[in-house]
């Protein structure tokens, strides 16, 4: 290396630190907000229906930031994740409710065993592309929802099983306060793990593999590997969210793993807004919302639901958090 | 520092067309090599099989005796070598620092688990990584951008940006696939210094060009390929002067007009 790099080392050692902070704080200042909102929600939520939504935001929002991470980050796209929220769900609540584990261990195993299925699966399904990955996962998803369904000697089959109260120790979760208090404080988790990770050389590499995998391989990233890990950490969220899904509402059915979900979960995905943890949990909470918001309109309901779906995606195109963060860096400009 | 890789009786044939048949030679550590021809030469081909991007059909490529043909790319990237592209393969969906950062990936021994709890550890290799990466945007004079969208960035500062995310891999043999296409002269004199302030690194350079003017001032050995053969190797001078070459680029009709590498040096 010539003199003007190593004479340039010299000057930016000194200048790193207080860059390195800033970017701590702006890896963080998110996390921050997010914890902000989830403390505030006590003090003005009126009854356990505000409760209720709210925990269902906090669990879908934990599957959409880790779907998120391979949808809009690592660019692979997965129509089967209600298979992985699904199998977590029933590998939770079935060694919790027939082999009697405790319910935290239950609740590992599952994941980890989704951890597992997604790793086997991921390695062949992950060398297709585009449309033909879109086919195979979305397969993926109905053969989970299909097996849970007619396997009724030991899901319930269609009519669907009951689950525990969740209990830790002896000391059992029972009531939507505690229940609150707990996902928010796993959504608050995950968000956390997934910024780290976005800010990481894994992160990059993900990025990277979505804009050119050619260029992203000479760079030295075994795009395989890379893909499939981020397939194995979504799936992991999503069955770590089902699992603990199965224990609040305390029943569950092959609904959990449906195409329907899997659609769902996209839809939340792309509309908060793609390779933006902050928009996983702003499509999450607004999807998730919605619909009670509508239900009054009865019939209506579900055409102003696609309408709003429709008009938002037209006005922004690139999911709500990125097009507003777009737009406030050009006002500041 | 840098590595002899060594390309013997490579071919590699799609369906009938042979884009490369039976090539072998040596390109030299701490060399400029250059790799010219006319269009439809199989000069993009033969950088996609030096690189992993194509799996040869026969031959070997090994760099410094160690056997890379058929293996996927980053296995070439993590024995050393770097390139940029023809067509700008830039990340357009990170910063300028980020590209380049992303560019250490093989450097960066991070596990999974270290990432996702971002320890100490990581912590420390992210700050090695940036900083590193800051000082190649220094080299190439990108600094000023270093915190900007890559999609906000002017052409010619893009291809220096493929450049800088090259170097940041820290590679012994850099390819550079057609660098000064596109840039106006003032911008192809500034890759002309560059590839010579590279190769003062110990960095071994394998330029593939059209811009014969460049070509010609910085190589050390020139290889010239037609119909995906080797056509002449030799000096800038000896190939300069070789009637084959002359024939090659103008066709056996002898066209009336100067020979290229001269008319492009005027």
């Amino acid at each position: 290396m010539d003199s003007s790099v190593s004479s340039a080392a010299s000057v930016s050692s000194g200048a790193a630190p207080s860059a390195g902070l800033r970017r701590v704080r702006t890896r963080h200042a998110g996390l921050a907000a997010l914890a902000v909102v989830l403390l505030t929600l006590p003090l003005v939520a009126a009854n356990d229906y505000v409760y209720d939504v709210a925990i269902l935001v906090a669990l879908n929002a934990i599957v959409c930031v880790g779907l998120n991470l391979l949808v809009g980050y690592a660019g692979q796209i997965s129509l089967g994740h209600a298979g992985f929220f699904g199998l977590g769900a029933y590998g939770s609540a079935l060694l919790a409710a027939r082999w009697g584990w405790p319910h935290l261990l239950a609740l590992a195993t599952a994941t980890a065993g989704v951890a597992l299925l997604a790793f086997a699966v991921g390695r062949p399904i992950l060398r297709l592309k585009g449309h033909y990955l879109a086919m195979a996962t979305l397969g993926l998803g109905i053969i989970v929802a299909i097996v849970l369904a007619t396997e009724d000697g030991l899901t319930g089959g269609p009519d669907g099983m009951a689950v525990p109260t969740f209990t830790i120790a002896g000391f059992a979760i029972r009531g939507e306060h505690a229940w609150y208090a707990v996902s928010a404080a796993c959504l608050l988790a995950a968000v956390w793990l997934s910024s780290n990770l976005v800010a990481s050389p894994t992160g990059r590499a993900w990025r990277a593999l979505h804009s050119s995998e050619v260029a992203a391989e000479l760079a030295g990233i075994d795009s395989a590997r890379e893909k499939l890990s981020a397939f194995v950490v979504s799936a992991v969220f999503a069955a770590f969210a089902g699992g603990l899904s199965a224990f609040h509402a305390g029943f569950i059915t092959p609904a959990n793993a449906s195409f329907l979900h899997s659609i769902e979960l996209v839809t939340m995905v792309v509309f908060g807004g793609m390779a933006s943890i902050f928009g996983a949990v702003v499509g999450a909470a607004t999807l998730t919302v919605l619909p009670q918001l509508l239900t009054p309109l009865k019939e209506y309901e579900m055409v102003v639901f696609g309408g709003v779906l429709m008009v938002t995606m037209v006005f922004f195109p690139r999911g709500v958090v990125p097009t507003l963060r777009a737009l406030w860096q050009r006002w500041q400009k | 520092m840098s590595a002899t890789l060594r390309v013997e009786g490579l071919s590699r044939h799609f369906g009938g067309v042979h884009a490369i048949a039976d090539l072998s030679f040596e390109i030299r550590s701490g060399t400029v090599h250059s790799i010219i021809g006319p269009n439809g030469a199989g000069k993009t081909t033969l950088i996609n099989l030096l690189t992993g991007v194509y799996a040869p059909s026969a031959g070997r490529v090994t760099l410094d005796g160690v056997e890379l043909g058929g293996q996927p790319p980053h296995r070439f990237a993590a024995a050393g070598i770097g390139r940029t592209f023809q067509n700008l393969q830039v990340f357009f969906n990170m910063t300028a620092l980020e590209n380049v950062m992303t560019g250490r990936h093989h450097l960066e021994r991070a596990s999974l688990l270290a990432a996702l709890l971002h320890t100490p550890r990581l912590a420390r290799i992210e700050r090695e990584s940036r900083e590193r990466s800051l000082d190649w945007l220094r080299f190439l004079d990108l600094a000023a951008y270093a915190d900007s969208a890559a999609d906000s960035l002017s052409y010619g500062a893009l291809k220096r940006l493929e450049i800088a995310r090259a170097l940041a891999g820290e590679p012994r043999l850099l390819l550079l696939d057609e660098p000064a296409a596109g840039l106006n002269p003032t911008e192809a004199m500034e890759i002309d210094t560059l590839i010579k302030r590279v190769a003062a690194t110990g960095t071994t350079v394998v330029l593939v060009e059209h811009n014969m003017r460049l070509v010609m001032g910085v190589s050390d050995h020139i290889l010239v390929l037609d119909h995906g053969r080797k056509l002449v190797e030799g000096t800038a001078e000896q190939v300069r002067h070789d009637p084959r070459v002359i024939e090659a680029y103008l066709g056996a009709a002898g066209a009336p007009g100067a020979e290229p590498a001269e008319a492009c040096d005027a």
